[in-house]
């Protein structure tokens, strides 16, 4: 994969960690053990006591909690929570046992907090190595205060993206590394693990791709159906909201900003708003029917089964989310197609090109060419699309009781329904997994293929 | 001869005209027609969720007095509160975070900045609420799940991912020229005031994107604050609470303030919506050219 090949060390230093672990002097070899004490002895007291301090405190907290955590971590938990008659209350009690989600959880946290701290002992080692070849040099040492104002300037790198990294860190990183762990254990409803679990290798693995298992024969039909929603439901928008664009932007349209003001009205009220509206309209009893057989056109006791027919269902979602998203694509799209040269339209006008092979032969590859990010984006976008299903559909019609998704659910939405409804942790995770597979795959193909990549490289 | 061409080409562009105005009248229809229902349900009289006519009978103001005054089951002025008071924060918060890591991708080099952008574009295929429950574990375990806390809990789920969402904001300072750094730097500038007295200045349009964008999240979002709130009912957002009003056992009463309500919040959000709208392109395009 040329993507993960190793780059060229564009910032070269010579304070690395060998080098100071081969060639520092005492201080900074007791750095090792003693975070800071080489900055200490060349006069960065503050920055030295700072690094100690750290290191106090992840010692004391691992002394404390960290040990206890990470010694859990592979039997997660062993002690069942037990029911007590408690002969003086006249009540049953429950005894505390353990809870493998928090013992994995806090599990996990601890290792990603030593992760930190040795980044934070490799900070402190090349730090004080470079304390040492600069005294030694007989150059200037920052001092504290020197050391603030850099971060105003040569670091401000670090002022400015510390705070985000560290939300990042806590709500996005933490809870999908938890989750990914969640995967290859047996929290779920299935057997009462959902206090007390254990790890299980691959096994939710095998479950899923065993066609045998209610789970198994329910992931086929849900990807398959998964991967044609997205494809439809991206390329309908584009070419919808392009056609619709071009009509509204053509030489010989009255009325531009009226037409465009329609169009961006409805993408101006909230989408779970109009997703919800639409729903309620589209019911057996809803104003769409109503309106159809007031019009005659049905029979007075008919209603045409938007959610009720698995294929009907599936056709009125992406006819649905063509009206959601086309708005969107409008405001996105029409900037992009001013840009195209006028010169290939006048060529072709010239040729004597129609307007549907002026479309084809010209709009089209350009704006595949110019759009493939944002194609990429909206069809990874469309692989997650969680509101659009569970507020219009939420997955009904249901055809099979047996399993456990509907018709139109996406693996999203299984997920949803599989972790919140059933409470099957792990085949949750699974499914979040495979779905990150499948879209990294996807995206990386494409992304090789694209201009963007070829030009600016791995990303 | 010349003049018949002429006026046979005259006449077929008229009849193209006519037709695309024809096709585009028809899409519009399509596209306004829910919009109009819900505002002719939110004033209708009669109760219940489907009645046999598509215009309502009679009109009432009933619908939006309830809203507001029938506060028993589901206290739409404190959801309005709640939720006011999140997009407040969470909007500060997300518009630092999303200006500074676009400015330090933009404009600083250093070590981490494409293994940032990576891990970013990484972490944006997973399905976003795959790690929701951890993350409501997560605020379980430091305390934020019960009460008041709950605000909180949510001001930090919604700007803790703002620092991935760079995209846009990058874009339009790359359009800003470099040279304009170089010229401060020479002048003795820190980069923080370049930061500040330089590129924040420039970018009026996507600062003004940015704190619409992210103060319209906690009002357009349902799944995580159903998640986090659970049965919390006096916590709820706006969003939760319309979408119970859907809900089976309240849908015979509440179904046309439930379109009062849909009016209600839709027309602020339509504003700061086509108010954005211009620099929502502008952004995409970059404003200031070199």
């Amino acid at each position: 994969m040329e993507i993960f090949k190793k780059r060229v060390n564009d910032f070269p230093t010579p304070y690395t960690c060998t080098r100071a672990i081969r060639e520092g002097g005492i201080e900074t070899k007791l750095s090792m053990a003693l975070m800071g004490f080489g900055n200490i002895v060349h006069g960065q007291a503050v920055k030295g006591l700072i690094y100690l301090a750290i290191e106090v405190a992840y010692i004391v907290f691992m002394a404390v909690n960290g040990a206890g955590f990470l010694s859990m971590l592979p039997s997660l938990g062993t002690v069942p929570q037990e029911e007590v008659w408690d002969e003086a209350r006249q009540i049953y009690t429950y005894t505390e046992g353990d809870q493998s989600v928090l013992i994995l959880l806090y599990g996990v946290a601890t290792v990603l907090l030593t992760l930190l701290m040795f980044c934070a002992w490799r900070g402190a080692l090349r730090s004080a190595y470079k304390a040492e070849c600069l005294a030694k040099e007989g150059r200037h040492v920052n001092n504290f205060r020197e050391d603030l104002r850099s971060l105003l300037h040569e670091n401000l790198h670090r002022l400015l993206m510390t705070p985000p990294a560290v939300f990042i860190f806590a709500f996005t990183v933490l809870p999908l590394i938890f989750m990914i762990c969640m995967a290859f254990t047996n929290y779920s409803k299935i057997d009462n693990h959902l206090m007390l679990f254990d790890w299980v290798g691959l096994d939710n693995f095998a479950a899923l791709f065993d066609s045998g298992s209610i789970i198994g024969s329910t992931f086929w039909p849900v990807l398959v159906w998964t991967l044609v929603w997205a494809f439809f439901a991206t390329f309908s928008n584009y070419i919808f909201g392009m056609i619709v664009s071009l009509l509204i932007n053509r030489k010989g349209t009255r009325a531009k900003g009226f037409w465009r003001f329609c169009f961006v009205l409805s993408c101006a009220v909230p989408m779970f708003v109009s997703l919800l509206i639409m729903r309620t309209m589209l019911q057996p009893e809803g104003a769409v029917n109503v309106l159809l057989r007031n019009l005659g056109w049905i029979a007075q006791d008919a209603s045409l089964p938007f959610f009720t027919d698995p294929t009907w269902a599936r056709v009125t979602v992406i006819v649905v989310n063509i009206w959601v998203g086309v708005p969107y694509t409008l405001l996105q799209l029409t900037g992009v197609l001013q840009n195209i040269p006028g010169e290939l339209y006048e060529a072709a006008r010239v040729d004597g090109a129609n307007a549907f092979q002026t479309f084809t032969k010209i709009t089209l590859p350009y704006m595949l060419y110019v759009t493939t990010p944002y194609l990429i984006v909206t069809f990874t976008g469309n692989v997650n699309n969680f509101n659009v299903i569970y507020l219009l559909s939420g997955g009904d019609p249901v055809t099979d009781l047996a399993s456990t998704a509907g018709s139109t659910d996406l693996l999203v939405t299984w997920l949803y329904k599989l972790t919140i409804d059933k409470q099957y942790y792990n085949i949750g995770a699974v499914i979040g997994i495979l779905t990150f597979i499948i879209l990294a795959v996807g995206a990386l193909f494409t992304y090789r293929n694209s201009r963007s990549y070829k030009e600016e490289g791995g990303f | 001869m010349a003049g018949q061409k002429m006026y046979s080409a005259k006449r077929r562009r008229f009849i193209n005209n006519s037709i695309v105005h024809v096709v585009l009248g028809v899409l519009a229809v399509i596209w306004v027609f829910p919009i109009v229902w819900v505002i002719l349900t939110s004033f209708r009289a009669e109760k219940g969720s489907y009645v046999s006519t598509f215009f309502p009978q009679s009109f009432t103001l009933d619908n939006y007095v309830k809203l507001f005054t029938d506060t028993s089951i589901l206290n739409f002025p404190q959801m309005f509160v709640n939720t006011l008071i999140i997009a407040v924060c969470s909007c500060i918060l997300s518009t630092f975070y999303v200006l500074a890591v676009s400015f330090c991708l933009s404009r600083l080099k250093f070590k981490l900045r494409r293994p940032y952008m990576n891990m970013a574009m990484i972490l944006g295929l997973f399905p976003g609420f795959m790690s929701m429950i951890a993350v409501y574990f997560i605020l379980k375990a430091l305390g934020l799940t019960e009460g008041s806390l709950i605000r909180l809990a949510l001001i930090l789920v919604y700007s803790g991912g703002a620092g991935l969402s760079f995209q846009i904001a990058k874009g339009f300072f790359d359009t800003i020229p470099i040279a304009v750094d170089e010229a401060a730097l020479l002048d003795g500038c820190t980069r923080w005031q370049i930061f500040t007295k330089i590129t924040l200045p420039l970018s009026k349009p996507i600062i003004i994107y940015t704190v619409l964008t992210s103060f319209m999240a906690p009002w357009l979002d349902f799944i995580f604050a159903k998640v986090i709130c659970r049965a919390n009912s006096d916590q709820y957002t706006i969003a939760i609470g319309l979408w119970q009003m859907l809900q089976k056992e309240y849908i015979d009463s509440w179904y046309t303030s439930f379109a009062a309500g849909a009016v209600l919040i839709s027309i602020p959000i339509a504003a700061l919506f086509l108010f954005m709208q211009r620099y929502y392109v502008d952004g995409l395009s970059g404003a200031v050219k070199g």
